[in-house]
C-alpha cells in the first residue's frame, strides 16, 4: 500500500493533463454553445475557426521570433494572440455576411444552416492547408516546465515525479480569465443581457427593441475570441495540425451536448467531464495498481480500459448516454 | 424526363467520350465505373435528405462498413486462425450482445431510481470487462498467425457479389443503432451522432487487426469478373481481340472494366428503379409530407420518428452496398482511404448539385461531381502554374503555391456546395 505515490502518478498522468485539456475543450464548447444559443444552429466549422485563428497566431509568432521579439519564459504566441483574434473575427464576420446572413433572413430551417456550415468547414480547411500546409507545426517556445519530474523527485524525496508544463499552467490561467470575462459580460453588461434575452426568446427580445444584427455580430466576435484562444492553447500544449482540429469537433460537441446545448455553464462542465473521461478511460493503470495492491496481486497487463486510438469512442459513448437518458443535457439546454 | 434532363446526361457522357478520345478508353471506363458508384452513394444520401430531410454526416462510416463486408464475406477463411482464436472471438461477440440486451432489460423492467442506474452501470461495466478478457487473448493469438500475409480471421469464402448485400445489411444495422439513439431529438443531434459513429467505425477498421488487418490492408479480394492475366492467356480472347484489331494487354483491362461497369449499371438500375417506385408510392408521398410539415403529419397520426428511422436505415444500406462494391472494384481494403471529405462531403455535394429529392438528379450529380472531382486537381495545378509563371524560378512562394494545388479540391468543393445551396437550392434536376 502506497497511496501517496499512487496519487502522484494519477496527478501526473491524469489530473494535470485533463485539467489543461478540459479547459481547452470547455473554451471550444463555449463557442459552439453560444452559436447554438443565439444563431440556433450547430456550427460544424468551429474546429476550423479554431485552426484559422491559431494559424494566424503561428504566422505572427514566426514573424516576431524572426524580429527577435520574445517574452521569455512565456511563449511568444501569447504576444501574437491578439492578432490571431483580430484575424479570426474578420474571418467569421466575413462568412456570416456572405453565407449565414442570407439563411437567417430567409428564416431557413437550422438543418440548412448546419449544411452551409459544413461547406464553410471545407472552404476554411482548404484555405488553412493552402496557407500553412497540412503538416505538424510546433510554435511553443519559452520555458518548457514549471517543475520537472526529476526536480520534483529531488525536492520531495519521493520515487514518482510530478511534471507541470508551462503551457498547462498558461492554459488554466488564460481559460479562467476568459471565462470570467465572458460571464461578467453576459451577466453584467447591457449588451450581454440583450444577448441572453435574444437567446431565450427571440420574439420578446425583438419587441423590447433589441437589434438582432448587433447581437449576432457580437456573438460572432465572442465566438472568434474563444475559438482563437482555445485553438492557440491546444496548439501550444500539444501541436498544431489542421486535421486534429477537425477531429476536435466530436469531443467539443459532446461537451456542449452533455452540458446542454446553448448553456454556457454547461459547456464548461461538459468540457471537463469529457476531458477527464477521455484521459482516464485510455490511461494504463498498471503503475497505480502496483502501488496500491500488495506485491503478489500486482497486475501484469497494462490495465488499460481502451487503447488511445479509441479516445473518440469515449466522448461518443458519453454523448450517446446523454442523448438516451437526458437529451437536454446536465444543465437545461435547448432540446428541440 | 424532358429534353433538358436528357441533354444534361448527354453532356456527362460527352465529357466521358472526350476523355476516352483524348486520354484513353481505359481511363474513361475507369472514370465511368466510379461515376456509377458515386451515383449509387448519392441515391443513398438522397433517400435520407431528399425524401425525409435527415442530415447525416456519417456516410463515410457506412461506406467503410461495406468495405468490411466485402472482406468478411469473400476472403478465404484463415483455417488456423478460426481454429485457435475463432471460438474466443465468437464468445466475446456473444457476450457483448448479451450485455447490451441485459442492460436494456434492466432499464425496461426495473423501476426508475438510483438502484436501476447502478444496476445498469454494473451490468455494462461487468460485461465490458468480460468482453475484453475474452477478446484480447483471442485477438492476440490470431494476429500472431503469419502476420506478414494473414494475421486475421479471413472471411467466409463466399462469392464477392454476395458481399454487396451483406454490406447493405451491416450499414443498416449500424444505422438502426444510431437512428434509435438520435432520431426524434433535435435535428442536429443526428449529424453529431453520425459524425461520431463514422469516426469510431474507421478507428475500429484501422486498429482491429484480427478483423481487417488494420493498416496492413487486405489485398487480393476476389473479383466478380475475369482477371486480366487469365484473359491474356485465353486463346478465344486473343483471337477475338485480334479480330477487333486491338492490343491484347489493353483490351484485357478494358474488358475487366467493362464487365465491372455492366455489373454496377445493373445494381444502379435496380436501386434507381426501386427508389423511383418508393418515391411515387403512397409511402413516398407520406415521407415528403412529413419532411415538409412534421407537426401536421404527427397530428394525422403518423409516427414521425419511426418513419425517419426507416428511411435513415434504407439510405444507409444503399451507401453500404456501394461501399462493398467499391472495395470489390479496388480488390483491396485500405482503412486510410476512408476520408470524410471524399465519402461524406463529396456525396453531399453531388446530391445538392444534382437535385435533392429527385433520384435522377442524384444520379446526375454523382456522375458530374465525380468527373469534376477527378479533374479539379489538374485544373488547379494548371491555373496555379499560369499564375506563378511570372515568378522567379525556384522562389519559395512559387513552390509553396504549386505544392498547395492539392488543397484546391477542398476549397472548390466547399465553394460549389455553398453556391449551389444559395443560388440553386433545388439542383440541376429539381424535385417534381
Amino acid at each position: 500500500m502506497d497511496i501517496l505515490h499512487a496519487l502522484i502518478v494519477l496527478a501526473n498522468f491524469i489530473i494535470v493533463p485533463a485539467i489543461a485539456y478540459g479547459s481547452q475543450l470547455a473554451l471550444g464548447a463555449l463557442g459552439i454553445t453560444l452559436v447554438v444559443g443565439v444563431l440556433r444552429f450547430s456550427n460544424f466549422a468551429h474546429g476550423e475557426t479554431m485552426a484559422f485563428g491559431t494559424m494566424i497566431v503561428i504566422l505572427i509568432t514566426w514573424w516576431f521570433t524572426a524580429m527577435g521579439l520574445s517574452i521569455y519564459p512565456l511563449p511568444t504566441a501569447l504576444l501574437a494572440l491578439p492578432f490571431g483574434v483580430i484575424g479570426c473575427i474578420a474571418l467569421v464576420l466575413f462568412t456570416d455576411k456572405f453565407v449565414y446572413k442570407f439563411y437567417r433572413k430567409a428564416k431557413a430551417t437550422p438543418v440548412v444552416l448546419v449544411m452551409a456550415s459544413l461547406g464553410v468547414t471545407f472552404m476554411m480547411n482548404g484555405l488553412i492547408r493552402f496557407i500553412i500546409g497540412p503538416g505538424d507545426q510546433r510554435f511553443a517556445d519559452g520555458a518548457r516546465f514549471i517543475i520537472k519530474a526529476r526536480d520534483f523527485k529531488t525536492l520531495t524525496g519521493l520515487k514518482e515525479g510530478l511534471a507541470i508544463k508551462v503551457t498547462q499552467c498558461i492554459t488554466l490561467v488564460t481559460a479562467i480569465i476568459v471565462v470570467a470575462a465572458l460571464f461578467w459580460f453576459l451577466n453584467k453588461t447591457r449588451t450581454g443581457k440583450s444577448m441572453r434575452a435574444y437567446s431565450d426568446n427571440e420574439d420578446l427580445a425583438l419587441l423590447s427593441g433589441i437589434n438582432p444584427e448587433r447581437v449576432v455580430t457580437i456573438t460572432w466576435i465572442i465566438v472568434a475570441i474563444l475559438a482563437t484562444v482555445a485553438g492557440t492553447l491546444y496548439g501550444l500544449d500539444k501541436t498544431f495540425k489542421p486535421f486534429t482540429y477537425f477531429q476536435l469537433l466530436l469531443p467539443m460537441f459532446a461537451a456542449a451536448v452533455v452540458g446542454g446545448l446553448g448553456n454556457p455553464v454547461g459547456a464548461i462542465v461538459g468540457g471537463f467531464v469529457i476531458a477527464f473521461s477521455e484521459i482516464s478511460f485510455t490511461y494504463a493503470y498498471k503503475k497505480v495498481f502496483t502501488y496500491i495492491l500488495p506485491t503478489e496481486w500486482a497486475p501484469t497487463s497494462l490495465v488499460q480500459l481502451l487503447s488511445t486510438d479509441y479516445k473518440f469512442a469515449v466522448s461518443f459513448s458519453i454523448l450517446v448516454l446523454v442523448l438516451l437518458f437526458r437529451p437536454t443535457g446536465l444543465f437545461k439546454g435547448q432540446s428541440t | 424526363m424532358n429534353y433538358r434532363n436528357i441533354s444534361l446526361f448527354a453532356m456527362v457522357f460527352f465529357f466521358l467520350i472526350v476523355v476516352g478520345l483524348i486520354q484513353s478508353w481505359n481511363v474513361a471506363f475507369g472514370l465511368l465505373n466510379l461515376c456509377l458508384l458515386s451515383a449509387i452513394m448519392a441515391l443513398g444520401v438522397n433517400i435520407q435528405w431528399g425524401y425525409a430531410g435527415l442530415f447525416s454526416i456519417g456516410t463515410v462510416g457506412f461506406v467503410a462498413l461495406g468495405g468490411v463486408a466485402a472482406v468478411v464475406t469473400s476472403m478465404p477463411p484463415v483455417e488456423e486462425a478460426w481454429r485457435t482464436g475463432g471460438p474466443g472471438i465468437l464468445t466475446a461477440v456473444l457476450t457483448a450482445i448479451i450485455t447490451i440486451i441485459a442492460a436494456m432489460q434492466v432499464w425496461k423492467r426495473a423501476s426508475a431510481g438510483i438502484i436501476r442506474n447502478l444496476l445498469m452501470i454494473f451490468v455494462l461495466v461487468g460485461g465490458f470487462f468480460l468482453f475484453r478478457s475474452l477478446l484480447d487473448p483471442a485477438a492476440a493469438i490470431i494476429e500472431k498467425i503469419n502476420p506478414a500475409g494473414e494475421g486475421y480471421l479471413g472471411g467466409l469464402g463466399l462469392p464477392v457479389i454476395f458481399s454487396w448485400l451483406v454490406g447493405g445489411v451491416f450499414a443498416a444495422g449500424a444505422a438502426w443503432i444510431i437512428g434509435k439513439i438520435s432520431l426524434g431529438l433535435r435535428a442536429d443531434y443526428l449529424a453529431i451522432a453520425t459524425l461520431g459513429i463514422a469516426e469510431i467505425i474507421i478507428a475500429i477498421i484501422k486498429n482491429e487487426d484480427w478483423l481487417t488487418r488494420g493498416v496492413k490492408n487486405v489485398i487480393g479480394i476476389p473479383r466478380p469478373t475475369a482477371y486480366e492475366v487469365d484473359l491474356q492467356k485465353s486463346e478465344t480472347f486473343i483471337n477475338n481481340v485480334n479480330w477487333l484489331g486491338m492490343e491484347v494487354i489493353q483490351a484485357s483491362s478494358l474488358y475487366v472494366k467493362l464487365s465491372y461497369g455492366i455489373l454496377f449499371l445493373i445494381v444502379l438500375g435496380i436501386i434507381l428503379w426501386m427508389s423511383e417506385m418508393a418515391l411515387n408510392s403512397p409511402w413516398g408521398r407520406m415521407m415528403r409530407a412529413i419532411r415538409d410539415n412534421e407537426e401536421a403529419a404527427e397530428a394525422m397520426g403518423k409516427d414521425v420518428t419511426k418513419r425517419h428511422l426507416q428511411v435513415f436505415i434504407l439510405g444507409s444500406a444503399v451507401c453500404g452496398i456501394a461501399g462493398a462494391m467499391m472495395t470489390s472494384l479496388d480488390g483491396l481494403l485500405t482503412p486510410q482511404s476512408y476520408q470524410p471529405l471524399r465519402f461524406t462531403f463529396l456525396i453531399w455535394v453531388m446530391v445538392i448539385v444534382g437535385g435533392s429529392g429527385n433520384n435522377w438528379g442524384a444520379v446526375l450529380g454523382g456522375f458530374l461531381m465525380w468527373f469534376f472531382w477527378v479533374e479539379v486537381e489538374p485544373i488547379g495545378h494548371w491555373i496555379l502554374s499560369i499564375l506563378t509563371a511570372g515568378m522567379a524560378e525556384g522562389s519559395s512562394l512559387k513552390e509553396h503555391l504549386l505544392d498547395s494545388a492539392a488543397h484546391m479540391r477542398l476549397i472548390t468543393m466547399g465553394a460549389i456546395l455553398l453556391l449551389s445551396l444559395r443560388f440553386a437550392p433545388k439542383g440541376l434536376i429539381p424535385e417534381k
